[in-house]
């Protein structure tokens, strides 16, 4: 079974992105990682083929320091990684991101697709849903546990009333909440073997695509800062703490 | 001269950190409060194969050098010195004197297992008599139809009695003036450990008294050379060191960590703490003993890793780094003011595990007397 896993290198994911001018995310220069939410697909690739057999291949599209990302991935366990590395790439939208790697996907014979749900820095949340269309695919989305059985995919989907069991056939493409098992810790000997791992540098040209046909379609025009969160009520014992507590609940409509 | 880590080196301290930082951190204050083995953790760890660091990967290891043990216990020691503990002397002291002395039957037997983190090891010198003046030890174990007879006991004994103590080297006068090491499993009929001591830090680490009371093992559990034990001692304590300076540093740093942030919320007199410059000088300091620390002890460990001698370096480096903890756990404790009093806060147990850096594994004036004896001073011999 061959698993592919997208995968984003994100500026430090603890702390906030700073935006350049065109409220684009700066990514030079500044330290990053594997976007957490990614390390759930990886994990959940992982696991299906230490059941079922097979690889799982990374694949990113970023600037050179994504490789990072990569190798976060490779040293958890996954077997080779595909980095799409392109100047012309810089200010890609989301459309344009899904289109690229859609034609890196489909270069190999794959049976599962996985992905987070949305990256860290960015959060449009569309892109790999937008990968399933362009692959015509089945897509199943926030899966907190996935199975394959018969060439079925199975995935559970968290509701507010419990959860969804999805099935798909595969091929199909699938999103990883962070409610799925933890991801791994990578270990000294994962680090040191990823280094001997297989990853492959794609420019555009390779997947026959043009900078043109990559033009944003969206642009972000405007940044407003969120507001910041009032200081809370601290109630005080006496008489009335109960009558108070139960407005409260009543207005935040719990009760 | 290059001071960069390998990259390898740099992602593997990071994976250690985000371990440290989601795994040990949460638990840590409950863990020294109900002063409670951390088996779970130790469990985890064992999975990343933080137990067989150093160790080639033919006896199960992760074929590391001791850099990155070292920069491993640094990052566990910057939240948790119990759990730090817990691994350095599992690995410095249980499994390491194997690895160095031991048989291939023996690096079989004890070793795998210890580098995967299922079982481990304790290293029993120390006794209630005399832990500096190690000769003064009483111990005995005598060959007898083939079996080594170990009668005694031994105090301190780091690991003696967890769930997962397999095995215990404990040092005995095997004849006249002859020192050698043992291998005794911990389920020889004869061998029994106290309850665990009650420290004033360190409190998740599990430290016993171990008693020996005819305890028979086959003659082939001698540990390296016969009439050797006191050297071999000596030179697993070396390696020792240089890992008790890492987790010294780890310490300090968690504390300079806790203090930067509180100085920086806290506010007297209308400005945050952080702005005074009282405090602000006793962070800087804190940060030039965190450095010198780590560059004391990485010296140590690169040496190590390049089959050169390091005796005197790992001396220093255990002298300094102890002694900066001490003195960095007792400002961040004053940093924080009342709240650093109150076992609420991480600073509170930084400053009652630190004390025992300057203790365990050669005091800090057995230290200074290494260093003076590589001066060619006289009267150094101990
Ligand atoms: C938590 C903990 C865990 C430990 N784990 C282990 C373990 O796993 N295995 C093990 O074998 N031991 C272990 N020890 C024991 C530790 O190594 C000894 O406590 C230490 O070596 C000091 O020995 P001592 O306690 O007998 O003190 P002493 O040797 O009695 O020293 C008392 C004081 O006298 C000073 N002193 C002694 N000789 C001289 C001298 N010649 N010149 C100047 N000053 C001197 C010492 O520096 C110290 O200040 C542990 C101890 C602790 C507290």
């Amino acid at each position: 079974m061959n698993v592919v896993v997208l995968v984003k290198y994100v500026p430090d994911p603890q702390g906030t992105p700073e935006l350049d001018d065109a409220f684009l995310v700066v990514r030079e220069g500044t330290e990053g990682a594997l976007d957490p939410g990614d390390e759930y697909a990886v994990e959940a690739g992982l696991r299906l083929v230490e059941t079922h057999g097979g690889e799982v291949t990374l694949l990113t599209m970023g600037p050179e320091t994504a490789s990072a990302a990569l190798r976060k991935g490779l040293s958890m366990g996954a077997h080779a990684g595909v980095h799409v590395v392109d100047p012309a790439l810089r200010g890609s939208d989301a459309l344009a991101t899904a289109r690229v790697l859609a034609a890196a996907v489909r270069r190999r014979p794959f049976d599962l697709v996985l992905a987070g749900v949305e990256s860290t820095d960015g959060s449009t949340g569309t892109v790999p849903m937008t990968v399933a269309q362009l692959l015509e695919l089945p897509s199943a989305t926030f899966a907190r546990a996935l199975s394959v059985e018969d060439g079925v995919l199975r995935i559970e989907r968290p509701t507010d009333l419990g959860f969804d069991v999805v099935e798909a056939p595969l091929p199909a493409l699938a999103t990883v909440t962070g409610s799925a098992p933890e991801p791994r810790y990578p270990t000294l000997k994962g680090i040191m073997q990823a280094k001997q791992k297989p990853v492959e540098r794609l420019a555009l040209a390779d997947l026959g695509l043009s900078a043109e046909a990559l033009a944003p379609t969206q642009r972000v025009v405007g940044l407003t800062r969120a507001q910041e969160r009032a200081a809370g009520e601290v109630i005080q014992a006496g008489e009335d703490t109960a009558k108070r507590i139960v407005d409260l609940l009543a207005e935040a409509k719990v009760l | 001269m290059d001071f960069e880590l390998t990259e390898e080196q740099e992602e593997f301290r990071q994976a250690v950190r985000e371990f440290a930082r989601d795994e040990i951190a949460p638990r840590a204050k409950e863990l020294d409060e109900q002063e409670r083995f951390p088996l779970e953790i130790v469990r985890r760890m064992g999975e990343l194969g933080l137990f067989g660091l150093p160790f080639p990967e033919r006896y199960g290891g992760q074929g590391g050098d001791f850099v990155t043990f070292c920069l491993c216990l640094e990052e566990i020691a910057s939240v948790d010195s119990s759990v730090a503990i817990t691994l350095e002397a599992a690995v410095g002291l249980g499994a390491n004197p194997i690895f160095r002395f031991g048989t291939e039957e023996q690096k079989r037997r004890w070793l795998e297992p210890m580098a995967r983190g299922e079982i481990l090891g304790a290293f029993a010198l120390t006794e209630a008599g005399g832990g500096s003046d190690v000769r003064s030890m009483r111990t005995t174990a005598r060959l007898e139809g083939g079996k080594w007879v170990v009668d005694g006991s031994k105090a301190f004994i780091t690991n003696s009695g967890t769930p997962i103590t397999a095995v215990c080297a404990v040092a005995a006068i095997t004849g006249e003036g002859e020192i050698s090491a043992i291998l005794v499993p911990t389920d020889t009929p004869g061998f029994a450990v106290g309850p665990p001591y009650r420290k004033i830090g360190w409190r998740a680490s599990d430290t016993r008294e171990v008693t020996f009371s005819g305890c028979r093992v086959p003659e082939a559990n001698l540990l390296g050379e016969r009439g050797r034990g006191y050297a071999q001692f000596l030179e697993t304590l070396d390696d020792g060191r240089i890992a008790i300076a890492a987790l010294a540093t780890g310490l300090a740093r968690g504390c300079l960590e806790e203090s930067v942030r509180y100085a920086r919320e806290r506010e007297a007199f209308g400005r945050p703490i952080g702005a005074y410059q009282a405090l602000q000088f006793k962070m800087a300091d804190i940060r030039v003993g965190v450095e010198n620390a780590r560059l004391a002890y990485l010296r140590a460990a690169w040496l190590k890793d390049r089959g050169r001698r390091y005796k005197t370096e790992a001396a220093i480096a255990k002298l300094y780094a102890s002694e900066v903890a001490v003195a960095a756990a007792r400002d961040a404790v004053q940093i924080h003011g009342g709240s650093g009093y109150i076992e609420e806060s991480s600073v509170a147990r930084f400053y009652r595990d630190a004390k025992v850096l300057e203790i365990g594994e050669g005091t800090s004036e057995i230290q200074r007397i290494l260093i003076a004896r590589d001066l060619g001073l006289p009267g150094t011999e101990l």
